[in-house]
């Protein structure tokens, strides 16, 4: 991109080229991949060896320098490098503070190390190395006809002695042959598998399983979740700690007054004013737990569905195609709360035979 | 100005006007930004504690938006019966009451009006509780995070709290504007009092379900968190992988990008040319 920048008044410039062309007015391309000059030779701190190589080089003073500054930062490399082993001696490992200034004095002095190394080496490559300025030609990637034609007859003449033409038998035993180790790949696809069944239709959940709060693992009194505008993460009794019940199993319970209630709700599934809502987002299956009591929305931090907590958890904005499965609940004889049953639809994302469960069970009712 | 035309067309000199238009955008949006000023006229406040001096104060400082009686005035400010002690002292101590000069969809934290002090919101806490009772003032004892145990209360804070407050308590947008609070600013009696009030678009979270030892708990794992030290030396807000995603693409690879244009750029002369 520097190719093209103005340096100076306009006879200075050069010219803008394509590599592969002719260069203007200088030699002609005789020599394939030869370098080809293109600078300018008047600037006055080059010297250019000799006029059309396109080998510059660079000021003896300027060089100079800077070979004393490769030289510093080569030092400075050394030391840091040196810097590394003592610090691996001096600072022993043990308790997470030692351990944490070991780590910052090896990596301080490696980095300090490498980077002036490097720092050095571009130095000495960009202001004491001479230049060049190359261009390559670029050829035609075909061979040309005579050679074509001749590969041509010999791959031909290769099949006719060859006898695949002539001799039935073997062109089809070769291919029966060849037949089953192209299907191999296919039957092993089949290790992809077992299919998922109905395991995603399905949560732990199931009737009289009580409701127990996320990270105490307490049961809750219906009584007890009384103050409108509370929201609580919700595990099923005996799978606080199961992973992988809880990736579909989790609720968010909320309690709102009885008459905030629209008709998207399931009553019937709620109690009191507490209604159970599956944490999992039906879109790709982040916890959705992001609750505003002022508006009743529960808010999914990936990608900002937004449900509507007190219209069956309808999706109000976002991408998510579906509303939150409500899980029905009720409570036991002393007062906890209880699931009623499993949720009636498949919680978290769509899967591919999950067809319109929601249809399936408005058809049952 | 000579010098600056002669550079102009230098190859960095097109970064060099990028960062300095962004630098003119940037300072000239943290200049212009609403900021909230506080223009609330000090008062005396009374001697006497009791729920009269409370009332005075509230006709003065609060009746405008809440109504002369707490009542609420529909479209400005909700009813104030039976909110308790707790939320007076969690609004007004963390300066988000009065809200009257506070813009956009929430009212945000900011220094309390002169007025405000410890008696003055003793006083307004008694006569707000005096109208319809309500969660009242937790005690020392209660959210001294001492006492509390931080690993219990990390794996509350963790299924009830990170969802919208970062689980550092480092806060985090909701829907419309609002946002959830940074907790690293907020004393353990206001997280306290947050909870069992659920103040603008926070949950409550009442005593019998998650129980005030428990609260505890999370008081102290969240000044826990606020005193461990980044190891990075810089936490980046502790908002999560946005910011050090953000860091790592415009500042490591733009200045790797830097570099490969400088090592691989040709020499310029054009001064000594000129000469």
């Amino acid at each position: 991109m520097t190719e093209t920048e103005n340096t100076g008044t306009p006879e200075e410039r050069v010219p803008r080229r394509v590599i592969g062309t002719p260069v203007p007015g200088g030699q002609p391309n005789g020599r394939p991949g030869g370098q080809v000059g293109v600078v300018g030779g008047t600037e006055t701190e080059v010297h250019e060896a000799e006029p059309g190589t396109g080998v510059v080089f660079p000021d003896p003073a300027s060089a100079r320098r800077a070979e004393r500054l490769v030289a510093l930062l080569f030092l400075v490399a050394f030391l840091a490098g040196v810097g590394f082993i003592v610090s691996y001696v001096a600072f022993q490992v043990g308790d997470i503070d030692s351990t944490a200034t070991s780590n910052f004095a090896l990596g301080g002095t490696m980095t300090l190390a490498f980077l002036s190394l490097a720092c050095g080496i571009v130095v000495w490559v960009r202001r004491i190395m001479p230049k060049y300025n190359l261009v390559q030609e670029r050829h035609p990637m075909a061979s040309d006809p005579a050679v074509r034609d001749e590969v041509a007859k010999v791959f031909v003449q290769g099949a006719e002695e060859s006898g695949f033409v002539k001799h039935k038998l073997l062109r089809r035993t070769l291919l029966l042959a060849a037949a089953p180790l192209g299907l191999a790949p296919l039957v092993l696809l089949k290790d992809l598998g077992p299919l998922p069944g109905t395991a995603l239709r399905h949560t732990v959940w199931k009737q009289g399983m009580r409701l127990v709060v996320e990270g105490t693992g307490q049961p809750i009194r219906a009584a007890d979740f009384n103050s409108p505008g509370g929201i609580l993460s919700v595990v099923p009794e005996g799978y606080e700690h199961d992973l992988n019940a809880l990736a579909k199993a989790t609720l968010i319970l909320i309690k709102l007054r009885p008459e905030q209630f629209k008709s998207g709700t399931n009553l019937n599934w709620t109690h009191d004013g507490i209604v159970a809502y599956s944490k999992i987002c039906t879109h790709v299956g982040c916890p959705a737990a992001l609750y505003e009591q002022t508006t009743n929305h529960i808010l999914c931090p990936c990608h900002q569905s937004t449900f509507d907590a007190t219209d069956g958890a309808k999706v109000i904005f976002g991408p998510a195609a579906r509303p939150l499965p409500q899980l029905p609940i009720t409570v036991d004889a002393q007062g906890y709360l209880v699931a009623q049953r499993d949720f009636l639809v498949p919680v978290g994302p769509s899967f591919w035979e999950r067809g319109d469960a929601e249809a399936e069970v408005r058809g049952q009712a | 100005m000579n010098s600056i035309t002669a550079r102009r067309r230098h190859p960095l000199a097109r970064y060099a006007v990028l960062l300095l238009a962004l630098c003119l955008v940037g300072g000239a949006y943290a200049l212009l930004s609403p900021t909230g000023d506080r223009a609330d006229a000090a008062i005396a406040s009374g001697k006497n504690d009791d729920v009269a001096n409370g009332k005075a104060l509230f006709d003065v400082n609060c009746s405008s938006c809440h109504g002369l009686n707490a009542q609420g005035i529909p479209g400005r400010g909700p009813s104030l019966i039976g909110v308790g002690a707790a939320s007076v002292d969690f609004q007004v101590s963390s300066g988000r009451m009065p809200a009257a000069n506070s813009e956009g969809p929430q009212a945000p934290r900011k220094n309390p009006p002169e007025w405000v002090d410890e008696k003055a919101i003793d006083d307004l806490a008694a006569y707000i509780q005096s109208l319809g009772g309500g969660p009242t003032r937790p005690t020392a004892d209660q959210v001294d995070p001492a006492k509390g145990d931080a690993a219990k209360g990390g794996e509350l804070f963790r299924a009830n709290c990170i969802q919208c407050h970062n689980w550092a308590g480092a806060g985090g947008a909701l829907t419309g504007g609002k946002y959830a609070p940074n907790l690293n600013e907020s004393t353990p009696t206001q997280i306290y009092e947050a909870m069992i009030t659920g103040p603008q678009a926070m949950p409550v979270f009442n005593d019998s379900t998650i129980t005030p030892e428990q609260k505890r708990d999370m008081i102290a794992y969240i000044v826990k968190i606020r005193e461990q030290t980044d190891p990075g030396g810089s936490g980046l807000g502790r908002i999560g992988p946005v910011t050090e995603g953000l860091v790592g693409w415009i500042a490591g690879i733009g200045l790797l990008i830097l570099a490969a244009i400088w090592i691989t750029a040709k020499k310029r002369s054009k001064k000594r040319a000129k000469a």
